[in-house]
């Protein structure tokens, strides 16, 4: 109890950061209203404002994740203090703060929108906001000029404002308007120059798939609230929206089976749209067709991202649902598995720099789907954090390629090689990155990607370190491909200086031609008639920023050093104590609620394993993580640097030397030809969703949609038309010509009567007049007399 | 009694004037004819007046006075213009009006 006592005093002074955490996402949507409505009277545009907001959110964001440092510092320092026997215990209960205040109320529920800052909250706002704040500087330079400048950075302020306020959601409710806020900003984003027809083909294709992941959030959204909201009103006060109370929830005991699977089942539908997994993969490569700031950001760190943050956060949910414990196999797994290998092999057939990237992502984040299913969350939410950092920087590094290297062009094939030498800064983020990415000590994506292979063979998914072990070598290969083809070799197309015919080398990225023309007057020359050079500073200071980071993120939790190193582990990753049931739900501004902090005598099997007692919760599963071993790590080191080597020394066979052997090797080998066939044709998916599943939901649909206008609506319609017009007949015949036109009629010719009869009084005799006038006076005092008598 | 008198002149006064503005064709024969009316009122007024030993006739027939002034005023003033256009006064002449 103690430890309790201790605890308390810790949370009363959790700060002022801390508790005004819900500003962050406000900050860039305000800015979003001011960009829209004075953005184009500005000096800079609306930049300014997008800009400022970014770098405002970053600031508070980093002190939130400062005033979270000290809090589970002190908490963690008095439990150690008081308990000697605090190792025993794991690491203490450090609540979230929650403020929740009542959005609206309808048919008797209350939705709720506030915050829930815990660790992993505040991993992402900081990520999110870093990334954004450079994404935005880097788009100073990289769009200027651009037809839609002042719309572009609206859209991105309130893409990231969407992103900043699902991070932060305490319920479903708020989760779900930050996620439907990103999908319409990254619509208007990827459709940007959306003059060219494939550019709003793929905006459409990226709503439209992550729409139909999207169904699943609702779906799943309403199971577990319609499950779980009289188990949460009555022990912890709060909706079945509510995420602690969800979580708590999941880990009782009491929840029903069939509703936790259903309900995890529907919400990694969601995922598998929103974070691009297989099956639903196939908006994310098209998704380039945005300006490359926007790919950089939507797809790499943010967006994507979402759907990975909403295993982590209902994570308890996944945890019981899909038994992720107790099997060797299960939906999120096998998901994330696939997509590793599937996306990775589809990087090597590509000829868009972007587009490797983006399978690239598209398998990291199986690696991340892969480590949570697996019960490797820890390293999962690690990797978004180290991921964001190097994939950003390979992006931002592939626009300053093609802004100043290639003419605007991503075409590794035909506009770029040997841009090494005339692009030092940009060639060299990319490098490090590329070795972040493929996970070469010890770079970032080392202590991530490891872990996660490592932890997910640990929990008994073996068969499933292989498909991570083998998605290593690939992405260590497809990577050294891209290098090769971009930075090194002879020099191809533009990236030699040859100015190609204005149509023709900007074919498929036509969109640039307009925000071309500031280069040409601009103090530095004009790339497409002097050749490549290096790009200015607003664009290689980002990368730098990105690509230290890249070399140094990963010692955030870097655990072959010893327990001290793994810093993510204690700051971020949820305690499974049992808990005190408190209510969950801070009343309003000024509080926020207090969980007791670790309970003794915690049962050694910890949460996940036996239902909390009466009047207990859990918040968080007991996850077990593997002891760092050099052995494992050394073999998955070899993997990449056999990767790597092999991919480098076929490149250059292949590339510069034209070794015969295998130059035109797919023509004469029937199975590679094949191999090469389907991945070139991504799998047939495309193919499969337009031509079969669209053609096979949309066609009859719209036929019976025709038969049904034809013979039931048109039906209608006509009868109706038939019945009218012949009531119309009737009453044209009966009311109108006898009634109405009889009325008319009737008065004419009764006025004209009247006129007729009274014609000869007009004499125009005044003496007649006066007559007149005299006898009605007559007859007027006639009738007088004879009333008053 | 003093009043029948005053009302009996009155009425023959007012029968005159009738007959004035029926028969004759003279147009400023006409307005004389409508004076002779609006004095026999006036004589009814200021009987009733004396008999009812009120103000409130005398009133009545100071109005009718000064209405009846400016009624001959504008009357003449059209004859004028009548006869100016038309070398004649005679109403027989004026049918214009006739429906």
């Amino acid at each position: 109890m103690l430890v309790a006592e201790a605890t308390a005093e810790v949370h009363a002074s959790s700060g002022w950061f801390l508790e005004h955490a819900w500003v962050i996402p406000i900050v860039p949507a305000v800015a979003f209203a001011l960009i829209i409505f004075f953005g184009k009277k500005m000096p800079m545009k609306g930049s300014e404002f997008g800009v400022a907001s970014m770098l405002a959110s970053l600031v508070l964001a980093v002190g939130a994740a400062w005033q979270w440092i000290q809090r589970v510092d002190g908490v963690s320092h008095a439990a150690h203090s008081v308990a000697e026997e605090g190792a025993k215990h794991g690491a203490p209960f450090v609540g979230p703060i929650i403020r929740e205040w009542t959005w609206w109320q309808s048919g008797g529920f209350e939705f709720g929108i506030g915050q829930h800052i815990d660790g992993l909250a505040l991993t992402l706002l900081v990520v999110v906001a870093f990334i954004s704040s450079l994404v935005q500087i880097y788009s100073l330079e990289y769009l200027r000029g651009d037809r839609r400048y002042t719309h572009f950075f609206a859209a991105l302020t309130l893409f990231s404002a969407g992103m900043l306020c699902m991070v932060l959601a305490p319920n479903m409710v708020q989760l779900i308007l930050g996620w439907e806020i990103m999908g319409l900003c990254s619509f208007m984003l990827i459709g940007h120059w959306w003059e060219e027809e494939a550019n709003s083909r793929a905006a459409l294709k990226a709503f439209f798939t992550v729409r139909v992941g999207d169904m699943g959030l609702l779906i799943g959204t309403g199971i577990l609230f319609f499950s779980a909201n009289s188990w949460t009103q009555e022990h912890l006060g709060v909706s079945g929206f509510n995420i602690s109370g969800l979580s708590a929830w999941a880990m009782s005991g009491a929840a029903s089976q069939s509703a936790l699977t259903w309900g995890a089942v529907a919400l990694f539908v969601a995922c598998i749209g929103k974070s691009g997994q297989f099956p639903l993969h196939t908006w994310l490569p098209d998704a380039m067709a945005g300006p490359t700031p926007v790919s950089s950001l939507l797809h790499s760190s943010t967006m994507v991202v979402a759907g990975v943050f909403l295993v982590g956060r209902l994570y308890p949910v996944f945890w019981e649902g899909l038994k992720i414990g107790d099997t060797n196999i299960n939906f999120i797994v096998l998901i994330g598995g696939i997509t590793i290998v599937i996306a990775a092999l589809l990087a090597f057939v590509q000829h868009d720099i972007k587009k490797v990237l983006a399978y690239s992502t598209v398998s990291q984040l199986g690696y991340m789907m892969l480590g949570l299913g697996a019960g490797a969350w820890l390293p999962a939410i690690f990797h978004i954090f180290t991921h964001a950092f190097f994939k950003a920087c390979l992006f931002l590094a592939a626009g300053s390629v093609s802004h100043s290297g290639s003419h605007h062009s991503f075409d590794m094939k035909k506009d770029m090689g040997g841009l090494a030498k005339k692009m030092p800064i940009t060639a060299t983020t990319w490098i490090i990155s590329t070795l972040a990415l493929a996970g070469v000590f010890p770079l970032a994506g080392f202590f991530s990607k490891d872990e996660i292979i490592d932890n997910v063979g640990h929990n008994g998914y073996h068969a499933f370190m292989i498909v991570g072990l083998s998605g290593a070598f690939l992405t260590a290969a497809y990577m050294t491909r891209a290098t090769y083809l971009t930075f090194f070799g002879e020099a191809r197309g533009a990236a030699a200086g040859e100015h190609h015919d204005e149509h023709d080398a900007h074919a498929a990225h036509d969109d640039h031609d307009d925000h071309d023309d500031h280069d040409d007057d601009g103090a530095h020359d004009a790339h497409g008639s002097h050749g490549p050079h290096e790009s200015p500073k607003l664009i290689t200071v980002p990368l730098m920023i990105l690509a230290a980071l890249a070399l140094v993120a990963g010692l955030a939790n870097a655990t072959p050093f010893g327990s001290n190193w793994e810093r993510f582990k204690k700051y971020v990753e949820p305690s499974s104590e049992y808990v005190v049931a408190e209510s969950a739900m801070a009343s309003g501004p000024g509080e926020s609620i207090v969980l007791p902090a670790a309970e003794e005598g915690a049962k050694k099997e910890g949460c996940a394993v036996v239902a909390p007692e009466e009047g207990k919760v859990c918040y968080f599963p007991t996850v077990s993580h593997a002891k760092f071993k050099w052995s494992k790590a050394a073999l998955s080191l070899v993997i990449v640097a056999f990767g790597l080597i092999s991919s480098w020394l076929f490149c250059v066979q292949y590339y510069t030397r034209r070794d015969r052997r295998l130059v035109g090797l797919t023509e004469r080998n029937v199975v590679l030809r094949g191999g090469y066939k389907v991945l070139w044709n991504k799998y047939y998916l495309d193919a499969l969703y337009e031509k079969v599943i669209v053609r096979a939901v949309a066609y009859p649909i719209s036929r019976a949609a025709y038969w049904f206008n034809q013979n039931v609506l048109d039906g209608i319609v006509n009868a109706a038309g038939k019945i009218s017009r012949r009531v119309a007949g009737w009453v044209y015949r009966n009311i109108d010509q006898r009634v109405v036109d009889g009325a008319v009629n009737g008065s004419g010719a009764a006025a004209r009567g009247t006129g007729g009869a009274l014609r000869p009084v007009q004499s125009g005799k005044v003496n007649q007049y006066g007559a007149l006038l005299f006898a009605a006076a007559a007859i007027g005092a006639l009738i007088l007399v004879i009333i008053n008598t | 009694m003093l009043t029948a008198q005053f009302l009996l002149l009155g009425a023959v006064l007012f029968c005159i004037g009738v007959y004035g503005v029926l028969a004759r064709k003279n147009a400023v024969m006409v307005l004389m004819s409508i004076e002779l009316i609006l004095n026999s009122v006036n004589l009814n007024f200021l009987a009733f007046s004396v008999r009812h030993d009120s103000v409130d006739g005398n009133t009545f027939a100071l109005y009718i006075i000064a209405i009846a002034a400016a009624e001959v005023g504008v009357g003449l003033a059209m004859v004028l213009l009548i006869y100016r256009n038309r070398r004649t006064i005679a109403l027989d002449d004026l049918s214009e009006m006739k429906g």
